[in-house]
């Protein structure tokens, strides 16, 4: 893309929306939002990122293969059920903890570390077919 | 640790050896099988124990509920016959991976072949010891893949490659007769367990589906143990390392169907249906391998026809229902594990010293190697039935219950001394045409074999003297119990080693008589069967290739007609089908729905946002170029993510929008990638239709949207999901919940679709033009031109 303009502004909007997907994957348990939403806002921000700079860029910034992401995804979520019969509940039974981080009650679950692994796997999945695209496409 | 749990474990070690044989292989080179000689050793140990429990007659069961909601357990049941089965399998199993130590001492995956054979090992241990059906049916297809394996393990070479196709094709298809076979019996028994099953033979064999049960059963059974006309296989196994024909392929795995048969003697046996297949089959298999043999010069594939003969024996044996035919069968079982495997590994040191197989370059090696020579004598006299081996006490056992008056005893028994007289030849041509008479160049120059090749068959002759010398001892602990458990009723083994003069004698005399006349004749004989096979010229084993390629041919032929290759082609068939559907049933069934009811005040930004996605719409259709009409459906997708958000679905709206906006995306990067023309060119005439399919579609479309909202709204998963969201589930955004709690189940399916199809996509996009495999590839005629 020749635009100067849009080539300066790529990468802040990008960390904007991407910092913004994992804000809406956090909250998505009590308001609207959640791993599948927050996941396909990252791959805008990945998809926007690339047609400004390059997929090239866009690669070395995430660093690793998206199709490894999604990969990593899917194992999380698989954990996150498997945790449960660990525990001898039936698989994919919602288990919930209370730590104490600096005196602030932090809920964490197995079903947050699922969602996390939705985010993962639409973000490397859809993300990996639209770089593929932008990389060809120009050919 | 408690019996149930050790027998578990035994179960499991040799596929613990499988795992850490590449490692220890790595560590220790060929040397390696010494130690992994000590996992069969331990089997044969813990096994051992049962030995006087079976020895009286028990019937020793065990196990671990597996699927209890459907009465599947894993379960063993160790009786005579299993036990036998097991120690026959672990014990040569032991020999045999002493004996690939030396055989593929060198070879860069000698890990590997390691592994496979004890996960071979594995499978053909859980096969025999099985007491439920499911665990049968798994350990009888295991058996068939590590065959594949080991069949394939020179997989660089087209013909092992071929053969080991050809072998899981026959045996796991044959696999699937069998599970249907014994779904059958679990219908009309009730029962999923072989000990339990024992108790119904009366109403297995008068149940109206005791044929289909019988030949789904033989189907598996014939197939394994190849009885004519699915021998072809077993010779062309012989592509495998030695070791791995002289294990599965005279030892164990083809014995599997044997077992299988005498398994379910009790239940299934015993009606004209079952002593007259099981004979027949048995008997044609009997002479027809026994004939082929002597066709042979490769000392391999000679011993791999004896072995489809005897294994023909073995059937024709199980099936007969003569008194002490069973005894026989058991008898020459286990004779014929020794000696065979024996002779396998013999003909195996002969080709590797030598550096040839083909028995009419062989002669001489007496002198060079001894001790092969005596090895090979002393398991040559056990199979040509000779005094003082075990085979004899087989032999004399064999004829004992052939020796009747009636027509069909001397139908059978003239089958049996042909068989027999014909692999009696062959044995001596394996065993005494290499090693005597001049002295002949072979490829490698001939001296004795190391101390790990000539143990493993040293052993199991020496066991075919000493079993037969104390007969009294090996009818007690293996004979007896075996006959009884095939049997289902106490029998006795009583055939001692000492020769009585009778009519048994006379025709083991008669068989090894004629048995010399093939044997010098065997030149003549060769030309004379290879003369009638080249009149026939068409055997199973051509029928085979043939049945694949037509299977092949018809699968292109239809793909052909079916996939077109052609998008258009494949849109156009869906949506015509979509809307067939959709409008087409309704119509027929009078379901269609009544009319939309319309609210009178509806607010008027609802108005203008119905009308942006009007607008959108036709935005669409009349777009000049496709990137126009790719954005112009973004602008309908928002205006419908819009009015989901005004009616209180804003997790629905918000993805909506996600999904609108990386659609148009990647149509937008699809479009440039296809370097379609920017506008559309359809002709008229493919416009029409065209247009009328998408209508019919959309109309479709409208009227199941109106007829399901028509129907009045259930509330009750509404109820429960708000009720419980938050007090159980922890969460207030009741949507998320049924997404990653409620429903985890199901989105975890989901997300691995996702990440299939992110898969398949990346692929797709990548095969660049030039390296399109198209259909054509695969198509065997275009093979043929080339």
């Amino acid at each position: 893309m020749k635009s100067v303009i849009f080539r300066a502004v790529a990468p802040f909007l990008t960390s904007l929306m991407v910092l913004f997907s994992i804000f809406v994957l956090l909250r998505g348990h009590n308001e609207p939002g959640g791993g599948f939403i927050g996941g396909l806002i990252a791959v805008s921000a990945l998809a926007i990122y690339g047609i400004a700079c390059g997929v090239e860029t866009v690669r070395r910034a995430i660093y690793f293969h998206p199709m490894a992401i999604a990969g990593a995804g899917l194992f999380a979520a698989t954990v996150a059920g498997l945790i449960s019969i660990a525990a001898r509940v039936p698989f994919m039974t919602g288990l919930w903890i209370y730590p104490s981080v600096l005196g602030l009650e932090v809920p964490l679950s197995t079903v947050m570390l699922f969602d996390c692994g939705v985010y993962l796997v639409v973000v490397g999945a859809i993300s990996s077919i639209a770089l593929s695209l932008e990389e060809r496409g120009g050919e | 640790m408690d019996v149930a749990a050790l027998t578990f474990l035994a179960l499991a070690l040799p596929f613990v050896g499988a795992l850490v044989a590449p490692l220890l292989t790595r560590l220790l080179g060929h040397n390696a099988a010494w130690v992994l000689a000590l996992f069969p050793a331990a089997i044969v140990l813990h096994f051992a124990r049962f030995w006087p429990d079976v020895a009286k007659g028990e019937v020793v069961t065990g196990g671990y509920a597996w699927i209890p909601s459907f009465n599947v357990s894993f379960s063993w049941l160790i009786d005579g016959l299993s036990l036998t089965f097991v120690l026959l399998i672990a014990g040569i199993g032991m020999l045999i991976v002493l004996y690939s130590g030396g055989y593929l001492k060198g070879h860069p995956q000698q890990g590997r072949f390691f592994s496979f054979i004890l996960m071979f090992m594995g499978s053909m241990l859980g096969l025999v010891v099985s007491d439920s059906f499911l665990m049968l049916f798994v350990f009888w297809e295991l058996t068939s893949i590590t065959s594949f394996l080991l069949i394939g393990f020179d997989h660089s070479r087209e013909a092992a490659r071929r053969a080991a196709l050809q072998a899981l094709i026959v045996t796991g298809g044959g696999g699937l007769f069998l599970l249907a076979g014994l779904l059958i019996i679990w219908n009309v028994s009730g029962v999923t367990q072989l000990s339990l099953l024992m108790a119904f033979g009366t109403e297995m064999r008068e149940s109206p589906f005791y044929l289909a049960a019988l030949i789904l059963v033989l189907g598996g059974a014939f197939t394994k143990s190849a009885q004519f006309p699915f021998h072809f296989w077993l010779p062309n196994a012989m592509e495998a390392p030695t070791p791995v024909s002289a294990y599965l392929h005279s030892a164990t795995m083809v014995k599997a169907g044997v077992y299988l048969l005498m398994r379910l003697n009790p239940v299934l046996g015993g009606t004209p249906e079952w002593q007259i297949l099981l004979p027949l089959f048995g008997g044609a298999t009997l002479v027809i391998g026994a004939a082929l043999a002597c066709r042979q010069t490769d000392l391999k594939l000679m011993l791999a026809y004896t072995t489809m003969a005897s294994l023909g024996l073995l059937v024709m044996l199980t099936g007969l229902g003569f008194p002490h035919a069973i005894e026989a069968a058991a008898l020459y079982l286990v004779a014929h594990s020794l000696f065979k495997g024996a002779l396998f590994m013999v003909a195996g040191i002969v080709d590797h010293e030598t550096g040839a197989r083909d028995v009419t370059r062989l002669g001489g090696l007496r002198s060079a190697m001894p001790l092969t020579f005596v090895i090979a004598l002393a398991a040559a006299f056990s199979m040509g039935g000779l005094f003082p081996f075990f085979g004899f006490i087989a032999k004399e056992e064999i004829y004992y219950a052939l020796s009747g008056f009636d027509r069909r005893s001397v139908v059978f028994a003239a089958i049996a001394i042909l068989g027999n007289a014909l692999m009696f030849a062959v044995a001596f041509a394996v065993a005494l045409k290499p090693f005597i008479g001049a002295k002949v160049e072979t490829p490698k120059a001939a001296h004795e074999a190391p101390v790990l090749l000539w143990l493993g068959p040293a052993l199991l002759a020496a066991k075919g003297l000493s079993a037969a010398l104390l007969s009294g001892l090996t009818h007690e602990l293996v004979s007896t119990p075996m006959a009884s458990a095939i049997s289902g009723e106490p029998r006795a083994v009583t055939m001692s080693v000492v020769p009585h003069v009778g009519v048994p004698l006379a025709m083991s005399t008669a068989t090894a008589l004629i048995g010399i006349v093939f044997y010098l004749k065997l030149d003549r004989l060769r030309g004379f069967i290879a003369a009638i096979l080249a009149d026939i010229g068409w055997g199973p084993d051509r029928g085979f290739d043939q049945l694949i390629r037509g299977l092949v041919r018809f699968s292109v032929g239809l793909t052909r007609r079916l996939q077109s290759g052609r998008l258009d082609v494949y849109m156009t068939a869906t949506f015509i089908l979509v809307a067939f559907v959709l409008l087409v049933v309704p119509l027929t069934y009078g379901e269609l729905p009544r009319a939309p009811f319309f609210a009178p005040d509806v607010p008027l930004h609802e108005l203008a946002i119905m009308a942006i996605a009007v607008i959108g719409l036709v935005a669409v259709v009349l777009a000049p170029d496709r990137l126009t009409a790719i954005v112009s459906l973004g602008i309908q997708g928002f205006a419908v993510a819009v009015i989901f958000l005004l009616y209180g679905a804003p997790d629905l709206a918000f993805t909506q929008f996600m999904i609108e906006t990386l659609s148009v995306v990647v149509l937008a990067l699809v479009m440039t990638r296809l370097r379609l023309s920017p506008s559309d060119h359809r002709p008229l005439a493919q416009k029409v239709p065209d247009f009328a399919i998408a209508l019919a579609c959309g109309l479709g479309f409208g009227l199941m949207l109106l007829k399901t909202t028509g129907v009045p709204f259930d509330a009750t998963l509404t109820e429960f999901f708000n009720l419980y969201s938050k007090s159980i589930a922890h969460g207030a955004n009741v949507v998320n919940v049924i997404i990653v709690d409620f429903r985890g189940t199901d989105t975890l399916g989901e997300i691995a679709v996702v990440m299939v199809t992110g898969l398949a996509i990346l692929s797709l996009v990548r095969l660049r033009a030039g390296s399109l495999r198209r259909i054509a590839d695969n198509d065997p005629d275009a093979e043929e031109r080339a």
